[in-house]
């Protein structure tokens, strides 16, 4: 029956906006997109994709605890984000195991403990909902703390931009000019695990990190300018929510991993058709013809 | 007292130690150089130069010795952006997304306001550093489309634009071809002549005696320190390369 609407577009698009919770959805997940899709450039050109892997399943046991006591969850997920980093960090200085083991190795016991927490305590949280996110049914507390983090994130991104780029590109001139590195590098790691809270509720703690590492990746094959690299990794990010959102009401498929597929298939166009840096090489096919 | 003796120099290294995670990168390391000296920074790979530029700029802690730039800590020279660090080719990340404009403009990044907008002195600062470096026509070419040598002097225009009194410069001459190479001995010169102090690190020994007044061989602590003339002597290469003759390492003509 619903095949029907294919017919026309107008239907496609249209149809679901008739529901409230398809709006919400649409709405909450291209602010995280868009918080997401902002902090990936920095995180593609910092090299952080394996710290941003780790820091978003580290969060588990954060937002499992924050739920048990009744605390807001972005707190508890915050403290055991940055936590894991600390830990990180010291394991490796003091044994001789690699950094990229001791990454793997700190995030995998927070998620485990994380999930045997979920199984412990008794309460209304729903394992699914934080391991596959779920944009279609995010209550109002939700919402209003979405808006809240991802502003956050946004102003802060947004005043320390230049600063953050110096940090990623040359940290040590960052450093020889009297510019604040040990700042910089906390405050990259905070908007990280704050945006790992906001992105574990449209696609969860399990594909989180596709949207923290892709649309910065997809960007990065289309343009030599850092700033248009943030600008094409938001929107990439947002349309991929949007596409993800639709595809998934209309076809019943799981939301978070239709999001994060969206994102895969955008970042694949750029990889085989990218004017510079795709395999094809746009621009040069469309010289052909000239 | 203490501030006057130092006041004759712009950097002084006194008995430096630097260790990472036990291991030690150098030490005992003993440093002097004054407005409009030149100094060659020479050792094999791993002796510690680039850790002697790292604890100067701040960038490593000591973990014993004193270091004075210009007679004050190392955090007021980052403050007052005394001291610019020129990398490496290898050392950065030559696929950024970033234009020859940007990387020179983040050179007046210590002394902008939080939000890093530039004045109109700063822009006068970036175009003049950029023409002294003849890249002009590069303004907003990405630094991933220069050449080994049109990088290196980005970096330079960087250095330039900061307007420090002390240049470190680790390999200026590796990898860049002979055009870069004649503008940046230009550079040293001028340099020089409004009393900049500068230390370079170079594998190049015929560089060491063109331009380094003094010569400082390191090999985890300094083998030799003084006049070029005097230092740079067969026996004090030798010993800093650990027995190897610097027939064999650069040649009869060295």
């Amino acid at each position: 029956m619903e095949l029907c609407s294919f017919l026309t577009l107008d239907s496609f698009i249209t149809d679901p906006l008739t529901h409230d919770f398809m709006r919400k959805a649409l709405l909450m997940s291209s602010l995280v997109a868009a918080v997401c899709g902002f902090l990936s450039s920095y995180l593609t050109l910092k090299g952080w994709a394996l710290m941003g892997d780790a820091v978003s399943h580290s969060v588990m046991p954060g937002v499992v605890v924050a739920y048990a006591l009744g605390l807001p969850f972005s707190l508890g997920a915050f403290i055991f984000g940055v936590g894991s980093v600390a830990l990180i960090g010291f394991i490796k200085q003091k044994s001789r195991v690699k950094e990229d083991t001791v990454i793997g190795l700190v995030f995998t016991g927070f998620f485990a403990l994380g999930i045997v927490l979920v199984s412990k305590i008794k309460s209304n949280i729903d394992l699914h909902s934080i391991l596959f996110g779920s944009p279609l049914g995010i209550s109002l507390s939700d919402v209003k703390q979405t808006i809240f983090i991802s502003l956050l994130v946004v102003i802060l991104l947004s005043i320390f931009r230049k600063d953050l780029m110096l940090y990623c590109f040359d940290p040590r001139h960052a450093k020889t000019v009297g510019i604040n590195v040990f700042f910089l590098h906390y405050l990259l790691l905070t908007c990280l695990s704050l945006a790992a809270v906001v992105g574990l509720q449209s696609v969860g703690i399990i594909l989180v990190v596709a949207m923290l590492i892709t649309p910065g990746a997809t960007a990065y094959l289309l343009t030599d300018k850092f700033d248009n690299m943030t600008v094409i990794s938001v929107l990439s990010a947002i349309i991929s929510s949007l596409i993800g959102i639709y595809v998934s009401f209309w076809f019943d498929l799981e939301t978070g991993g239709s999001i994060v597929l969206a994102q895969t298939f955008i970042f694949l166009f750029a990889f085989l058709f990218a004017p510079r840096y795709g395999i094809f090489k746009l621009k040069k096919l469309f010289a052909g013809y000239k | 007292m203490e501030k006057i003796n130092y006041q004759n120099f712009r950097i002084e290294a006194e008995n430096i130690c630097v260790d990472y995670n036990g291991k030690v990168a150098l030490y005992d390391a003993n440093l002097r150089l004054k407005s409009g000296q030149i100094c060659g920074l020479v050792g094999m790979n791993g002796a510690g130069k680039t850790t002697f530029f790292n604890a100067l700029t701040g960038f490593v802690n000591i973990s014993k010795g004193k270091i004075r730039i210009n007679g004050e800590s190392v955090r007021s020279a980052q403050k007052d952006q005394t001291i610019a660090y020129v990398p490496q080719n290898e050392g950065i990340d030559s696929q950024f997304p970033i234009s020859v404009w940007n990387v020179v403009m983040m050179g007046r990044y210590g002394s902008m306001n939080i939000f890093r907008c530039p004045r109109e002195s700063d822009v006068q600062a970036v175009k003049d550093a950029i023409e002294r470096v003849d890249l002009t026509n590069h303004l907003s070419t990405p630094i991933g489309n220069l050449s080994g040598g049109q990088r290196k002097r980005t970096f330079l225009a960087r250095a330039i634009a900061q307007r420090a009194s002390i240049l470190l410069l680790d390999e200026p001459f590796s990898g860049v071809d002979i055009r870069t190479e004649k503008l940046i001995s230009e550079l040293f010169i001028q340099f020089k002549n409004e009393g900049k102090t500068i230390l370079l690190s170079t594998h190049d020994m015929i560089h060491v005696r063109e331009f380094c007044d003094l010569v400082l061989l390191i090999n985890k602590t300094v083998v030799a320190y003084g006049e070029t003339s005097e230092v740079f002597t067969p026996e004090n290469i030798t010993t800093t390369f650990g027995g190897i003759s610097p027939d064999f390492l650069f040649g009869p003509e060295s």
